[in-house]
């Protein structure tokens, strides 16, 4: 639940509710984008995912760098990804 | 240098070491990463053997699993067992114990627990149940807390009755303030946590410079924004400096995410005190639900034991997570405490040090062992 994981946004859903459908290593999934509604985000930019919530903007190179370093955890990032796999929320 | 060969630029690791070893001398220098996702990577990619003798790495409190005290878990679980209660909870603290077993074992014997991703989860889950109680185990740093924050203000708005919140949210700085003030552990300063910090900004941390006259330097997450961290900290020291300094700037602010703290002040407020595993009671250092929001508070919608629990005597969570003591120092880590059968928070989640140590550091000490670098450890 630690972990933050990269996804790129692609599709504003719901700008009411602050809700965007981010892809995360190929699973697109529907996040929180409210914490983030100061930078003002588009189509395509990154953002560090954390318990379902958009909580920084970061660049594709930081997405990328971020992305490896999870993979290389192994376990942790494998149950992270079943968590959020298995997420029901606004789906 | 074994290890240096798998990051990512393996020239750019040798550099930074040997400016480390050059800037380090034959001084001794023991640095704290605060963060647990910063001790997994140190022990993942075996960074205490990269780095020279004179460099010395202590283990934090920053894992926010590890530090809730098993009285908590016995309330949560008492929680759990209430007549038509779902109790939801992050996957990492279903198999945190308790003193009668964790909520697996709850679970198992019929309580209705459901393992949930996100709060907003726990919430969706309350809208399906309306004839249901649901209650979220909410547990975190100011990483986690806005989620919480932002799931409430959502129940709220939509009138949503059936939900409830166990907050056992965690605030950063105050349990930095008791490790700055404990005798028993002289530090030369900390690696920042990386994305407590994205919510907080830097700010906050300045009385680690101004009051404790130590270094500050706030941490990414691969090897080399560590071992670059750990540079910063020692070059600070050569040049008489003692600054907050952020070497994570590509994602922490300053001044934090604004609209993070602001939905964390309009929904939580500071709890007179609060008990950590291993650091006692720390005052105003966790969140509770302001008196607006009490209707969604289940510490005063159920009955709870609220009984503190001391932690099992053979643990040695508490050492651990101060600093004190190595994983591996434990008279049962690896033994009768494994993350099959952990009887210490620190070896459940896969942040705690004894978890990490366990699943990558051993290996690693083998191999340090072997080249001399360090002696044999009684495992």
């Amino acid at each position: 639940m630690c972990l933050g994981i990269p996804g790129q946004l692609v599709e504003m859903s719901n700008t009411d509710e602050h809700l965007a459908r981010a892809d995360v290593s190929g699973v697109v999934r529907v996040i929180n984008i409210g914490l983030l509604e100061d930078e003002a985000l588009q189509l395509g930019d990154w953002v560090l995912i954390h318990v379902g919530f958009a909580i920084s903007k970061i660049d594709e190179e930081e997405a990328n760098l971020t992305l490896a370093s999870l993979q290389s955890m192994g376990q942790a990032y494998d149950d992270e990804m079943a968590a959020l796999r298995s997420s029901n929320a606004f789906r | 240098m074994r290890f240096v060969d798998e990051y990512r630029d393996p020239a750019a690791a040798r550099a930074i070491v040997a400016r480390i070893t050059s800037l380090g001398g034959d001084d001794h220098f023991k640095f704290m990463e605060i963060c647990g996702g910063h001790t997994h990577t140190i022990y993942r990619h075996g960074i205490e053997h990269v780095l020279p003798p004179s460099i010395e790495l202590v283990h934090g409190p920053g894992c926010p699993v590890c530090v809730i005290p098993m009285g908590r878990v016995d309330d949560a679980i008492s929680l759990a067992k209430e007549p038509g209660v779902i109790f939801t909870s992050f996957g990492d603290m279903m198999r945190v114990p308790g003193s009668q077993g964790n909520l697996l074992k709850a679970k198992a014997e019929g309580a209705d627990v459901r393992f949930v991703y996100s709060p907003l989860d726990a919430l969706r889950i309350a809208v399906g149940n309306p004839g249901r109680q649901v209650v979220f185990f909410a547990v975190g740093f100011e990483t986690t807390a806005p989620s919480t924050a932002v799931t409430l203000l959502q129940a709220r708005a939509r009138g949503i009755s059936n939900f409830r919140v166990f907050s056992n949210h965690v605030t950063i700085v105050p349990p930095l303030k008791a490790i700055l003030g404990s005798p028993d552990l002289r530090l030369d300063g900390f690696l920042g946590p990386g994305h407590v910090s994205t919510v907080i900004g830097q700010r906050p941390y300045g009385f680690v410079a101004e009051q404790y006259g130590k270094p500050l330097v706030t941490a990414g997450f691969e090897p080399l924004d560590i071992l670059q961290a750990i540079a910063m900290l020692v070059a600070q020291i050569r040049d008489g400096r003692c600054e907050i300094e952020n070497q994570y700037s590509r994602v922490v602010k300053e001044e934090g995410n604004p609209k993070a703290l602001a939905v964390l002040a309009e929904v939580f407020e500071l709890r007179s005190e609060f008990e950590w595993r291993g650091l006692g009671f720390i005052p105003g250092s966790a969140l509770k639900l302001r008196p607006e929001f009490a209707e969604f508070d289940a510490e005063l919608h159920y009955r709870l034991p609220g009984i503190r629990v001391p932690d099992p005597k053979a643990c040695q969570c508490g050492e651990v997570l101060k600093g004190v003591i190595k994983p591996w120092e434990c008279k049962v880590f690896g033994t009768a405490c494994t993350p099959e059968t952990p009887i210490g928070t620190c070896m459940v989640s896969s942040e705690g040090a004894c978890a990490a140590y366990y699943n990558f550091g051993r290996m690693h000490r083998e191999v340090a062992v072997t080249l001399g670098r360090t002696s044999p450890s009684p495992l």
